[in-house]
């Protein structure tokens, strides 16, 4: 029998506001077989987006949803998982919002390691607003504000989560929604802060200008900067450079989770054991 | 206020007990002088009552994870000084649009920009009103001395919940650090006055969050209790979902605005001093007033008549008051640590423009002898 989204989906919201083709599409259904495997409650779940086409992400999903200001998706994701540390809190936003106006937000969730997952769709500009250059633009491409060629550096959005300190880092792209289900599932699992970069296709506003002008284009084309983490590994550092890994990147369960820890400060003010030490944690810095 | 209890304690460590007390379970904050002791107070108060108190990467994350408590259902607060409001302000819009109730509190320094971090203003009155982009109805208290540092957040974490929108408390660096003792109310005093939010208890499928009368607030159940909705910071529906339909977006912001200047009864607080004999009307608030009243006091032992009207509820402003002071005082005085914010609400609100002005920007306090200066001028 084929899956039934519309269990999940606020129907009456769809069709979505995005392109044909986009992969929001594809992560958004991902996503959702995601929490149903994983058998979690509707109303257990908070959905929180930031700006951008993935900042409506959260409208069209039948769950406790907020969507934000631009960039602060972790920040106010924090505060409901601080006051509601039982439930699920799930971050989607782009690679500008994430990773620009929201980079902030992004690293100090990964540092103090809370139990939230965000999920960053990456598709290497400004869509919304049509076509602007992001953090995670590659150099040489056009964007409508940089029309002689991007000359800004990108991110390496999963090192940046990695050095941060998120314990679970890992990245798909939407040409593979199978594997991408299973490690939106091994995120959501996770006991910490988990960063999913999801590497997806912006055709009409990314592509389009930059000799992709359609979906397949563009999707052949992440097929060819993308490569499993066993591939990518063999690489020399030099053509490391030119290849994003896939993959889980990075999978720590030994980490303190953050809410967990902030359970132990109750118990100090309750009078219920003595104050934090150093030796409360695996590691000392 | 029946029962009461003595302590010795700051304006600042005040606010933060009155935040617990007034039942506050989450804080959110960054630090900044003046008022980092209310963070430094509540991060022992909170974790001892069950609650949480982070102290977040910036201002701005600080207020977005308050408002997200909040959205669960949980009272927040954050506290700042004026920096942080201007850090702050398109969030507070966001918890305007989004009618989620809040507490800040901004403990005023010399400003503009960084100031004078370490010195007393009431620079961030016109602020308060409109610290946001875009059209709503901003509440704003100011605390007079230590104890309405206590009572105002009270009164603030309840007008919140009822007119589900922030609620800006304004104090100032006097008294924030000014340690004295108070009699504020006792807990249980507190705890019997709590306005709680509304809920809606019908089946999910009946529930419109933002359904509701012209002049009510949104009715916000909170999360993860079988009624699924949308919070956005953009125009939205009954449901909260975006929408760019022309009669809803009007219906919004009227709404908005209805929600409040048709209530006003409820939050309006002022305070009249040794008004009813006197001939000479002053108009001053925060801890200019103490200044103020001590002046008042030495300007009768000298035969010269003097009174304070005292705004408690700042915005939105005891209008009609105002103007009956205006058409009874030939003259009036306003008072106040910034270069005549207040003084233009007052103007508006008399509707005449011959109002004497006493101001003082460079980071002190009034001292009674300034005023009483003036007053012997008018």
């Amino acid at each position: 029998m084929a899956f039934n989204y519309d269990e999940y989906l606020r129907t009456e919201k769809i069709p979505t506001l995005w392109c044909w083709g986009c992969g929001d599409g594809v992560i958004l259904k991902t996503f959702i077989r995601a929490i149903d495997k994983l058998g979690w409650k509707k109303d257990d779940v908070c959905v929180v987006s930031g700006i951008g086409c993935s900042g409506r992400f959260s409208s069209y999903v039948d769950f406790n949803t907020v969507h934000t200001t631009h960039g602060r998706t972790v920040a106010y994701a924090t505060g409901i998982k601080l006051a509601n540390p039982d439930k699920h809190v799930v971050c989607v936003a782009g690679d500008g919002d994430a990773l620009a106006i929201g980079g902030n937000h992004t690293i100090h969730g990964c540092r103090r390691n809370i139990d939230i997952t965000l999920i960053v769709v990456q598709n290497f500009i400004y869509g919304l607003t049509n076509s602007q250059t992001s953090p995670t633009t590659p150099r040489g491409f056009w964007t409508v504000s940089q029309k002689a060629g991007n000359i800004d550096p990108s991110f390496n959005a999963c090192k940046l989560a990695e050095a941060a300190g998120a314990s679970f880092v890992a990245r798909e792209t939407v040409n593979e929604p199978r594997k991408l289900e299973k490690v939106l599932i091994k995120a959501m699992e996770h006991k910490g802060f988990s960063f999913v970069e999801v590497v997806s296709n912006c055709h009409i506003n990314m592509g389009r200008k930059n000799k992709m002008a359609n979906a397949m284009a563009t999707l052949d084309w992440i097929d060819s900067i993308t490569l499993p983490k066993k591939k990518h590994d063999a690489l020399s550092e030099e053509e490391k450079l030119n290849y994003l890994p896939t993959g889980i990147l990075k999978e720590d369960n030994e980490a303190e989770e953050y809410c967990e820890m902030y359970e132990e400060i109750k118990k100090v003010h309750q009078g219920k054991r003595g104050k934090i030490t150093q030796d409360d944690f695996k590691k000392k810095l | 206020m029946s029962n009461t209890r003595e302590v010795i304690s700051s304006g600042n460590e005040l606010a933060a007990l009155a935040a617990v007390d007034a039942g506050c379970r989450f804080f959110g904050g960054y630090p900044i002088t003046p008022s980092s002791e209310i963070m430094h107070t509540i991060s022992d108060l909170l974790p001892k009552r069950g609650g949480v108190a982070i102290q977040m990467e910036d201002e701005i994350a600080g207020i977005c994870s308050a408002i997200g408590a909040s959205m669960s259902g949980v009272r927040a607060l954050t506290a700042t000084s004026g920096p942080g409001i201007s850090l702050k302000a398109e969030n507070l819009g966001l918890a305007q649009m989004a009618e989620v109730p809040l507490v800040v509190i901004n403990v005023m320094r010399g400003g503009p920009s960084t100031g004078l971090p370490t010195r007393v203003s009431q620079g961030d009155v016109s602020q308060a009103k409109n610290p946001s982009h875009g059209d709503y109805k901003s509440i704003t208290l100011c605390a007079g001395n230590i104890t309405e540092c206590y009572t105002e957040t009270v009164r603030a974490f309840n007008l919140a919940d009822r007119f589900m929108q922030p609620v800006i408390v304004l104090m100032d660096e006097t008294i924030g650090h000014m340690h004295a003792k108070a009699a504020i109310p006792t807990q249980e005093e507190v705890e019997a006055g709590i306005v709680t939010r509304k809920t809606f208890d019908g089946p999910a499928e009946e529930y419109k969050p933002y359904g509701v009368a012209q002049d009510e607030p949104a009715v916000l159940n909170p999360m993860f209790q079988g009624y699924r909705y949308h919070f956005t910071g953009l125009h939205h529906d009954e449901m909260g979902f975006p929408t760019e339909e022309i009669e809803t977006c009007r219906k919004l912001i009227d709404r908005l605005f209805r929600k409040v200047d048709e209530h006003v009864d409820e939050l309006e607080s002022n305070e009249e001093y040794m008004l009813e004999d006197a001939d000479i009307l002053l108009i001053g608030y925060g801890s200019a007033s103490l200044a103020i009243k001590e002046a008042i006091h030495r300007l009768r032992e000298e035969g010269i008549k003097a009174g304070l009207f005292r705004p408690i509820t700042m915005w939105p402003s005891p209008e009609k008051r105002m103007y009956e002071l205006g058409q009874k005082f030939d003259k009036v005085l306003s008072v106040e640590l910034n270069q005549g914010q207040y003084l233009e609400e007052i103007q508006r609100a008399m509707g005449r423009k011959d109002i004497e002005k006493l101001t003082k920007t460079n980071g002190r306090p009034f001292s009674p002898q300034d005023i009483i200066d003036k007053v012997k001028e008018l």
